[in-house]
């Protein structure tokens, strides 16, 4: 049992061509990430029926929701879908509580009493059952949303952003009560994000999409070590990606010219002697000194170039032969005596060099 | 002052502004869905009575339903009595003189109502009638009110479609507006000024409440922001 996506619509600049397949007999969630203007938002729109795919099919299970060829389209309506749009309005002549209840009219009363009241109570509602939502708090408002997506048990959940209005506490409160909740009825979702850590940590599957197309599908930890183009490295934030060039490789080493520097990889040498490299900035390891030769790793002897503080951490650009990038603690800054002009040596697993091949 | 007339005016004009608001719902639910390309003729031909002479609406209407033509046969079928000089005439004649003043608030109301709302609501697999009743109609009040108030007052003060279809018969088709030309004709001029001054009052009273509820409904808007 699967949901069965192959797709095309026209977007405001290029065009989606999505296909791709996900599992729905088993709980589990799939992010879709990538810049803004992608598709992301028209995909998940098209799959709910708001909006009429120019040609393709989509198969939910056994059911055929749209079928070009066969001029088949099933309306939003009869698909058992809960979308939760970015931003997404609540009827303002509406209590939260009504709110909450509006996809549960066919249910009985004391049945949507109980379910409202649940919601309320996980989503930490308690005391705004009777507001009006133009009371609510932006936070407030999306937790009410998602609350009447999920009310009525959709077995296939299409989320835009469903954290992007909450503050870091309640989001990582929301984003473990939405988790569970899919857990327990064993659904699906869908969820597009522009959260890094949403999109690490909240599904099994990421998907990467730019400019209508699906660039790379995966384990969200294998799209961010290994992307599998510049584009895709660009898109999830590797703070080094750098054009090399293959000076020497062996059957599980390659030797690769960066810039001025040198460094080792682990893996198979591209083709063409031309390529990228990918580093993430936390697995350069700073040290004082000079570099003591090693096969295993890179080191390499550079000079601080700036320091870039983010959040507790603290991006280290350094001129190795090449700009390299590491992130590290405001501890280490202090202990290493990291400051502009510095000598300093970077360490880098060959693992941990990425390579991607040219396009 | 003419109790008869003026009871009279205020039944056709209650009437004619409760039959508009059940008709004009669906015809402007229609004007905002539909993408039918000649859809802009039929907004020209609803708007026409803003426009047209009233006498003009009447004469068609008089030919239209004399006992000898299809239409004029047709409804002096069902209903018993031909369509010209009776109530019934008039109440078709409102219906149709005062359409533009119903439909065109209803629509602009329909149309400010957040689309994301309706499709949120589909989304939670409710039909587009249930919608309809559930999202738009709640949300569209004012604009109910203002398309039942105008076309009430709109109807308490016509007069060529009246003359023109109802004749003036006394309690039958004698309304307000007619009794006043009549006390003019007949130098009646105290009465004339008793039944001037109680349209102008009335007249003046609805447009306040029209005025009044489009007033606070940039002041409900700005609350709402908050």
């Amino acid at each position: 049992m699967a949901l069965t996506v192959d797709i095309e619509y026209p977007l405001p600049q290029g065009r989606l061509a999505a296909a791709f397949s996900l599992p729905i007999d088993r709980p589990g969630v799939a992010v879709l990430f990538g810049p803004s203007g992608s598709g992301k938002s028209t995909l998940l729109h098209a799959l709910a029926g708001l909006i009429r795919p120019e040609t393709g099919s989509i198969r939910f299970g056994e059911t055929v929701w749209f079928d070009g060829a066969q001029g088949r389209f099933v309306p939003p309506q009869k698909r058992p879908v809960g979308l939760l749009f970015q931003e997404s309005p609540l009827f303002p002549h509406l209590t939260v509580s009504e709110n909450i209840a509006y996809g549960l009219r066919r249910w009985s009363a004391p049945d949507r009493e109980d379910a409202v009241r649940r919601w309320i109570d996980r989503f930490r509602l308690t005391g705004k059952e009777d507001r009006p939502p133009a009371s609510l708090s932006g936070g407030e408002r999306q937790r009410v949303a998602l609350a009447q997506v999920l009310a009525p048990r959709p077995p296939l959940l299409l989320l835009d952003e469903p954290f992007s209005a909450l503050d870091p506490p309640t989001r990582a409160l929301v984003r473990g009560e939405v988790r569970r909740w899919i857990e327990e009825e064993g659904a699906s979702a869908l969820v597009v994000t522009h959260d890094v850590v949403d999109a690490l940590t909240f599904g099994e599957t990421l998907m990467i999409l730019s400019a209508g197309k699906l660039l790379q599908r995966g384990a969200p930890l294998e799209v961010f070590s290994r992307p599998a183009s510049s584009e895709v490295a660009q898109i999830v934030g590797v703070e080094n990606l750098l054009p090399a060039q293959v000076v020497a490789s062996s059957e599980e080493r390659v030797i690769l010219e960066v810039g001025k520097g040198r460094l080792i990889a682990v893996g198979e040498a591209p083709h063409e002697g031309r390529c990228f490299v990918s580093i993430r900035a936390e697995e350069v390891i700073l040290e004082r000194g000079h570099p003591a030769q090693s096969s295993a790793r890179n080191r390499l002897l550079g000079f601080v170039q700036k320091l870039i503080p983010v959040g507790v951490q603290v991006r280290v650009v350094i001129d190795c032969g090449f700009p390299l990038t590491a992130l590290v603690t405001r501890q280490a800054v202090e202990e290493l005596s990291i400051q502009p002009g510095a000598e300093i040596t970077a360490v880098i697993k060959a693992s941990s060099v990425h390579l991607i091949p040219t396009e | 002052m003419n109790w008869d007339a003026l009871w009279l005016s205020i039944r056709l004009a209650s009437l004619t502004a409760v039959l508009l608001l059940l008709i004009g719902m669906p015809l402007a639910h229609w004007i905002n869905a539909s993408r039918w390309r000649w859809k802009f003729l039929a907004e020209a031909v609803i708007a026409l009575p803003i426009v047209l002479p009233p006498t003009v609406l009447g004469f068609y209407l008089l030919i239209a339903f004399a006992p000898n033509r299809p239409l004029g046969a047709f409804y002096a079928r069902i209903v018993g009595s031909p369509l010209p000089f009776t109530f019934g005439g008039l109440l078709v004649a409102s219906i149709l003189y005062s359409l533009p003043f119903a439909v065109q608030p209803l629509a602009a109301a329909f149309a400010g109502v957040d689309p994301r709302l309706i499709e949120n609501s589909w989304m939670l697999r409710e039909s587009r009638w249930r919608t309809f009743v559930r999202v738009i109609l709640p949300l569209s009040r004012r604009g109910m009110m203002t398309a039942f108030v105008l076309s009430f007052a709109h109807t308490l003060g016509e007069f060529g479609v009246v003359l023109m279809i109802g004749g003036n018969i006394p309690g039958v088709t004698r309304t307000l507006s007619i009794d006043l030309y009549d006390q003019v004709q007949a130098l009646n001029n105290r009465a004339a000024a008793e039944t001037a001054l109680v349209l102008l009052i009335l007249s003046f009273f609805f447009l306040s409440i029209v005025a009044y509820i489009n007033r606070s409904k940039g002041e409900r808007l700005r609350g709402a922001d908050r």
